[in-house]
């Protein structure tokens, strides 16, 4: 029966796809295959587009225990543990429905971390919108499904960043990370091994939700959107935080041979990774799957995509003891079917056959799509510097914009939602550069953040993504622990449009050489496109995931000042970078020019600086300069501390602009507070290490002065830091 | 002296109140599965933080049905020490150990972040290491943490002398702007009449280190080995 047009869209293949297809299986498909091959070939599930791009960016290093293609990748932290992270987007579903979007979100991250056999410990949110106050409806939803999602089950989130730009107007971004820990010996892969050996379906029964969610994760936005509305899932953190507990206490079980999270495209998906993976194949019963609803079609039972449900590959006779635990938390699970040797993945009802697609056409075969790349006209972000006036009106109002800007402001009222502390261990709270836990038991803190600017990379994809990493190597930097590997989540608008299908190419590009230079593996991540509405495209955005260890977390550093009469530095170069700077679009209404450039070398040099002055001891604080500038940053040492500053009057010199020493967004920066005994030390380290450092003025008092200059006290920065969110 | 600390599958402070009892304080600890009813010769059950059964309909409401609060309750009426963190608060309430509820914070959002709580009562196993006014630094973490009586009941509470926690400010005042959920009273603890359940929404599991925030917290727990090892001893 030859396929119609509507068929094909409801699946989200193409024509020639769809020729493909009928090639692969040298027959038509029927309907469930069709659905099953639609979801598995979506952008989403498939990385069609991306795949041949994301191949250039480095994915293994000395610690990296599991790289790409798993559940989520993972790193060796010493003492015999490992740390288990990736991040993941969910934009679409929470652009429809804020709430149930970003909590199901948090709830898949989750899953994919518990899977590789870690208990989650620290969650991260990277978080865009449009402008407030139009967008409060999106930011409150999202903000609270991710708390409510998160603190249900126990997992701190720890940090993370939100930025507003009227880009994102419809298109919010919504990327969940989540960081694990497990004993290396125990880290678990998701494989279908062994021929016989039984598929265990545990948790949540199986019901219509989410059906296609994959695909429409992999369509742009319009107006039908609204419709998509039961396409998104409803998540119950309860349940999975009892799933969670059960896979914790089956960790240690040798009836456990491969374990498999069902995210998007449910149980096609799961079963055709876990067999993909070992090389065998699968058959599934769908009669045996436990339904929350009656009269589910096996189109339906495999394409669901309920969520908290996870697959267990179980040694054959062993089952009663898995169930026994799963059980003992109240948990559902059967066995659907068992691992095979053929290499396809058969679907049966009872004794009827439903389905049989080889295991590669569903996943390795999918084809890969190269599109043309076109550099967008940047006419419009065209910036003549010496068109603007050098000094700023008045600093100190400058300043206080800047600090109530929403992209600058306090992050308080959003922190406050989510419970951070749960667990023990978070020893650097959000607010900060990075946030740490530590790994109770031992001395190790894993520094986290996540880092991404979508503006920089608007106005120069390669820089943007440079700076992406660079700025998120500095943050982990602050706290004394060392960078060691990265996930990350790349948003982009719809890459059939040739300046998207560039700016991503750019992205990556500009990530690989970053990532070499610093000596960072990529070793999970994810990726979002077609997030346009009515056809136009977010920002280019990838969001950098990364995570740093230190050996001993009792040496870590905050960004606050810690006491009165230290001495403040400056550490590194300050340049006339002004384009795509906060203080342009605050000042001069103007967004415009090329963002800051990264010098590798440099920015290396700065970070093992930083690292070894931290490791000697002789730093009581340090703060990443990034947006918003110097004096933006400074404001925020004294806000965290509630401690003042002060300094000689500053000055530019050489062909320094005076805008750009107090507000540029140079990279490659740090301050850092130290008692004055250790700064002869700290100079003869800059000199080896080649970095400049200045002194910027002394800690105390309740103002932020430079005198006969500039001066503001911390009441009235706090008032504006604080208000800035509404 | 011996810590039970009772574990429903929603409880996620249970690990943390087991990580001070037993690096920090030293002392046992036994995990009380909800499905159980053995107590195991506990001398103190804690009831720690978490969403117990999910918590969806109204919290701890499903909590007071478990088995093993059958047996948190026979252990009140006979004097056992029985303290309720948070969510345990809330299933105190349920089960009627605890007069009053706890109801959707004021601002009907997630609060986490910290707290400081004016000490009222100093003569309890709990906080007999403290001064009454001394003022502590505990963080809450709750969504629903709005302690609510009816007027009689609060009368009664508070003629008895039964809150033994309030929220104020670092100086110790007790004000409006201090309370962080809305609760009648500024109440962040309250303690039954014969003083050996006790309920508080705040977390003293996540201060009984400085290096996670401070000590403030651990000062409870230590009241209580302090205490029940005299009274061990001198039994």
């Amino acid at each position: 029966m030859p396929v119609t047009k509507k068929k094909l869209r409801e699946v989200a293949l193409s024509e020639q796809e769809y020729k493909r297809v009928v090639e692969l299986l040298d027959r038509q498909p029927n309907d469930v295959e069709l659905g099953m091959i639609g979801v598995l070939w979506s952008e989403h599930c498939s990385y069609k587009t991306s795949r041949p791009l994301l191949r250039r960016l480095p994915s293994s290093g000395s610690r990296v225990l599991q790289g790409p293609g798993e559940n989520a990748g993972a790193i060796d932290v010493g003492e015999g543990w490992a740390a288990v992270f990736k991040i993941e987007s969910h934009n679409h579903p929470s652009a429809i429905e804020p709430y149930q979007g970003a909590a199901t979100g948090v709830g898949g991250i989750l899953r994919d971390v518990a899977a590789m056999g870690a208990r989650p410990v620290a969650l991260l949110d990277s978080l865009r919108f449009g402008p407030l106050p139009e967008s409060r409806r999106l930011f409150d939803g999202v903000v609270s499904g991710i708390g409510g999602y998160g603190n249900c089950v126990g997992v701190p989130t720890v940090g993370g960043e939100v930025y507003f730009e009227p880009a994102y107007a419809g298109n919010p971004v919504v990327n969940a990370m989540c960081l694990g820990l497990v004993p290396t010996e125990r880290l678990r892969k998701a494989r279908a091994e062994g021929v016989g050996n039984l598929l265990l379906l545990a948790g949540a029964d199986t019901g219509r939700d989410g059906i296609h969610g994959a695909s429409f994760a992999s369509l742009e936005l319009d107006d039908s959107s609204e419709e998509r509305r039961p396409a998104v899932q409803v998540g119950n953190p309860f349940l999975e935080k009892c799933l969670i507990e059960a896979l914790q206490e089956l960790a240690e079980s040798t009836a456990v041979i491969g374990i498999q999270d069902l995210g998007a495209a449910g149980l096609t998906s799961a079963v055709a990774e876990a067999a993909s993976k070992a090389g065998s194949g699968a058959l599934i019963d769908v009669a045996e799957v436990p339904r929350r609803e009656q009269g589910m079609s096996p189109y339906e039972v495999m394409l669901s995509e309920s969520q908290e449900r996870m697959l267990l590959i179980v040694k054959r006779g062993r089952q009663a003891e898995v169930q026994k635990v799963l059980e003992r938390w109240d948990l559902h699970s059967a066995v659907i079917g068992m691992v095979t040797g053929d290499g396809h993945l058969d679907v049966v009802e009872g004794r009827e056959q439903v389905a049989r697609v080889p295991v590669d056409v569903l996943t390795s075969l999918c084809p890969t799509r190269t599109l043309e790349a076109k550099p967008p006209d940047h006419s419009r972000y065209r910036l003549d510097l010496t068109e603007i006036r050098e000094e700023p009106a008045d600093p100190t109002a400058t300043l206080l914009r800047l600090l109530a800007h929403p992209n600058l402001c306090s992050r308080r009222p959003v922190v406050r939602q989510y419970d951070h502390m749960v667990g023990n261990a978070t020893v650097v709270r959000p607010g900060g550069d990075a946030a740490m836990i530590r790994i109770n038991g031992t001395q190790i803190g894993i520094a986290m953040t996540t880092d991404g600017s979508g503006r920089y990379c608007e106005l120069d994809p390669y820089l943007g993504a440079q700076i992406a990493i660079a700025e998120a190597a500095r943050n982990i930097v602050a706290t004394g622990a060392r960078p060691v590997a990265i996930t990350d989540c790349l948003n982009f608008g719809n890459p059939d449009k040739p300046d998207v299908y560039w700016q991503l190419e750019e992205t990556i590009s500009g990530m690989a050489n970053a990532c070499r230079a610093l000596d960072l593996p990529i070793v999970s991540g994810n990726v979002s496109l077609y997030n346009d509405t009515d056809g136009r495209s977010i920002y280019p955005t990838p969001v950098i995931g990364m995570v740093g260890v230190i050996d001993d977390y009792s040496k870590r550093l905050e960004a606050g000042f810690k006491e009165d009469g230290d001495f403040v530095l400056l550490v590194g170069v300050t340049a006339n970078d002004l384009g795509g700077s906060h203080y342009l679009e605050v000042e001069h209404g103007v967004f415009a020019g090329r963002p800051p450039e990264v010098d590798l070398l440099q920015e290396r040099a700065v970070l093992e600086f930083i690292l070894a002055a931290a490791a000697a001891g002789l730093l009581r604080s340090a703060h990443d300069v990034a947006e918003g500038g110097m004096l933006v940053a400074l404001a925020e040492c004294c806000l965290m501390s509630k401690k003042g500053m002060r300094g000689p009057p500053l000055s530019a010199g050489g062909d320094l602009r005076f805008d750009a020493l107090l507000f540029g967004e140079t990279q490659g920066r740090f301050l850092v507070s130290l008692p004055s005994r250790s700064m002869p030390e700290i100079q003869n380290l800059a000199r080896k290490h080649r970095i400049e450092i200045q002194m910027l003025g002394m800690t105390g008092g309740d103002q932020l002065e430079f005198e006969g200059q500039f001066k503001v006290s911390l009441e009235e920065m706090e008032r504006a830091h604080e208000g800035g969110l509404g | 002296m011996k810590f039970g600390v009772v574990v429903f599958p929603g409880t996620w402070s249970d690990r943390d109140c087991g990580q001070v009892i037993e690096q920090v304080l030293g002392a046992e600890v036994r995990y009380l599965w909800h499905k159980d009813r053995d107590l195991q010769g506990c001398d103190c059950v804690i009831l720690p933080g978490g969403f117990s059964y999910g918590d969806y309909l109204r919290c701890g409401a499903i909590a007071r049905f478990s088995p093993v609060m059958e047996s948190v309750v026979t252990f009140a009426e006979h004097g056992g020490l029985v303290w309720g963190i948070c969510n345990g608060f809330q299933v105190l309430c349920e089960t009627g150990l605890l007069p009053g509820a706890l109801i959707r914070n004021e601002a009907c959002q997630f609060r986490c972040e910290p707290a400081h709580l004016f000490v009222e009562r100093a003569d309890l196993i709990y906080t007999a290491n403290l001064d009454r006014g001394a003022v502590l630094e505990i963080p809450i973490s709750h969504g629903e943490g709005n302690y609510f009586a009816d007027p009689a009941t609060l009368s009664q509470i508070e003629q008895n002398g039964q809150v033994v926690f309030r929220y104020c400010q670092p100086d110790g005042l007790v004000v409006p702007a201090a309370n962080p959920n809305g609760s009648l009273h500024n109440i962040a603890g309250i303690v039954n009449e014969a003083g050996n359940v006790l309920g508080m929404m705040p977390h003293p599991e996540r201060r009984a280190e400085v290096e996670l925030g401070g000590e403030d917290g651990l000062k409870l727990f230590n009241s209580v080995v302090d205490a029940m090892n005299d009274i061990l001893v001198a039994s």
